[in-house]
């Protein structure tokens, strides 16, 4: 039956006198187990890079928004103000006087100067119109109070004080502006983590349905895997590390595109600053120089991108490859 | 090395395609595993390497139950049995030289620590000048022993092989036992999946018939 004896059955190789291919075969970087042709890389790595911008700016936009409003508030913090009111029968300058007082006696004050008549008339002439006698008006006093730097005066006492030897006057200590303007830089910083969360959840959901999709594409390539032994593990970081480094292009790509936009941004901003436009712009919206936080922000965004694509492609990975025997 | 007692596989709700399976492959054997067209011999040696569960009956391999092993445990375990599929499975993007030294890969092995081994065993199935080459453009047998040192390549204990010689001519198709001989000399137990004939006589080896779902053991 036996033609091949085992005894003579030498295993001589096909190829004798083939020069070694060693020599041709120089190291290399190896190919890539799955190929990074299979993923839809290029259109996912705009959508997370439209995604990153989108994210970045608004993380600018929040994180400008709330240093301005940080400037306005311990600029404003600073002061308070006294209106004493003109009340028949009283003299409104000894009133302006005796607040001035009470004020100038109160720890923590470091100055209390009254606005001049005149001054107080121009207050009111943008409503009033020029060329009317306000002479005869009735006009409020103020007096701007400048705070010390160190601890805050005790305003209640400052209050009561008034109440009783100044009964026409009030002091506004901005507390209810400045309580606004903390709902309106908390309520930015939400949305801003709102837009934040949802920017990640698509993310999430564009990298997931791309990562089947890939895993579909490449299921003869998983299937062979497994017949040479790779475990999930060796499996899934082949996929991942096609998607962290997509996530990390997309996010950088948009990052990079947000922060160049707010370098302009700022480059304009100090260009426009000293006319009457760049004084306007910058009076209504602030600085709108980003600064380090800022930058810092978005680099921070284009790591969580990166981090987001790796978790979402993993996660996607392992649960296709519990279904693939 | 493989026990099969009293093994059956059904696929869905369908009759029993193989029926009370039991023989044993020890270690260091040689053995055929032949039948007609359809009778089997593909389901049984995904069986035995981990691919295709059995409907009923026990399965060990080197001493593993393996209906109790976990996925990473089969994946260990495959790591010591060596597969060469009839229509090769070979990834078309990568070269020759990387598909062989594939499972040295996934092993976490650092190609300069297996390069010259890759290559000499490329040389030795007469491929060391296709090693850049991709997969496309390589004939079946190129393909094929390519499969085949691919299957080898990290020594496993154990080599099946499903039609090894079926894309190649009588002269190829000996050389390729010759190398199965040399291999299972040198310690693999081996089974051939065949229905060729003329293949089986060239060599005295032990036959596993597949016949209406039944196996018959020629030793």
């Amino acid at each position: 039956m036996s033609t091949i004896e085992p005894a003579k059955i030498m295993a001589e190789p096909w190829d004798s006198g083939v020069q070694s291919p060693l020599r041709v075969l120089a190291p290399r970087a190896a190919t890539p187990i799955v190929p990074s042709g299979s993923i839809a890389g290029r259109s996912l790595t705009a959508v997370v890079a439209i995604l990153t911008f989108l994210a970045a700016v608004t993380a600018g936009a929040v994180t400008m928004l709330v240093g301005s409003a940080s400037d306005w508030q311990s600029a404003v913090g600073r002061e308070m103000t006294i209106q004493v009111r003109p009340v028949t029968g009283r003299d409104v300058e000894a009133d302006v006087r005796a607040a001035i007082a009470a004020a100038r006696g109160t720890a923590g004050v470091a100055e209390a100067r009254a606005l001049s008549k005149q001054d107080s008339e121009a207050l009111v002439e943008p409503w009033l119109g020029s060329g009317l006698v306000l002479g005869e008006l009735p006009i409020p006093r103020l007096i701007v109070v400048k705070l010390a730097s160190g601890p805050t005066p005790d305003v209640a006492e400052l209050r009561a004080r008034l109440a009783a030897q100044v009964p026409s006057a009030s002091l506004d200590d901005h507390r209810g502006w400045i309580d606004r303007m903390h709902a309106m830089a908390d309520t930015a910083v939400a949305v801003g983590i709102a837009m934040l969360i949802l920017v990640v959840a698509v993310t999430v959901l564009s990298v997931s349905f791309a990562t089947r999709g890939a895993m579909a594409t490449n299921r003869p390539i998983i299937e062979v895997l497994h017949y040479v032994g790779a475990t999930d593990g060796f499996v899934a970081s082949q996929f991942q590390r096609h998607f962290l480094v997509l996530g990390f292009k997309g996010g950088a790509i948009g990052g990079g595109v947000a922060g160049l936009l707010f370098g302009i941004l700022a480059a304009l901003n100090a260009w426009v600053a000293g006319t009457a436009g760049g004084d306007e712009a910058a009076a209504l919206f602030g600085s709108l120089a980003l600064g380090v936080t800022g930058y810092l922000v978005i680099l921070a965004l284009i790591v969580l991108m990166a981090l987001a694509t790796a978790y979402a492609s993993r996660r996607t990975v392992n649960q296709t490859l519990e279904n693939i025997e | 090395m493989v026990r099969f007692e009293n093994v059956g596989l059904r696929y869905g709700l369908g009759p029993e395609v193989l029926r009370d399976l039991s023989f044993h492959i020890e270690g260091h054997s040689f053995q055929f595993l032949t039948g007609p067209s359809g009778a089997g011999k593909t389901s049984l040696l995904r069986m035995m390497f981990l691919s295709l569960k059995p409907t009923r009956g026990l399965i060990s391999m080197f001493d593993e139950d393996t209906a109790t092993l976990s996925k990473d445990g089969r994946a260990t375990l495959r790591r010591r049995i060596g597969i060469v599929f009839q229509d090769f499975r070979l990834l078309d993007h990568l070269t020759t030289y990387e598909n062989v030294a594939l499972p040295l890969r996934v092993l976490g092995k650092e190609e300069a620590g297996y390069r010259a081994e890759v290559v000499e065993l490329l040389q030795w199935v007469g491929l060391g000048e296709r090693m850049s080459a991709l997969p496309p453009v390589l004939s079946g047998g190129e393909k094929q022993r390519a499969a085949i040192a691919r299957a080898v390549i990290a020594r496993p204990q154990l080599l099946l092989a499903d039609e090894p010689t079926g894309n190649v001519d009588p002269n190829l198709g000996q050389r390729l036992l010759r190398l199965f001989i040399e291999l299972n000399k040198s310690g693999t137990s081996v089974v051939i999946a065949t229905h060729d004939i003329a293949l089986m006589d060239e060599y005295d080896a032990r036959r596993l018939v597949l016949h209406e779902g039944r196996l018959h053991v020629y030793d």
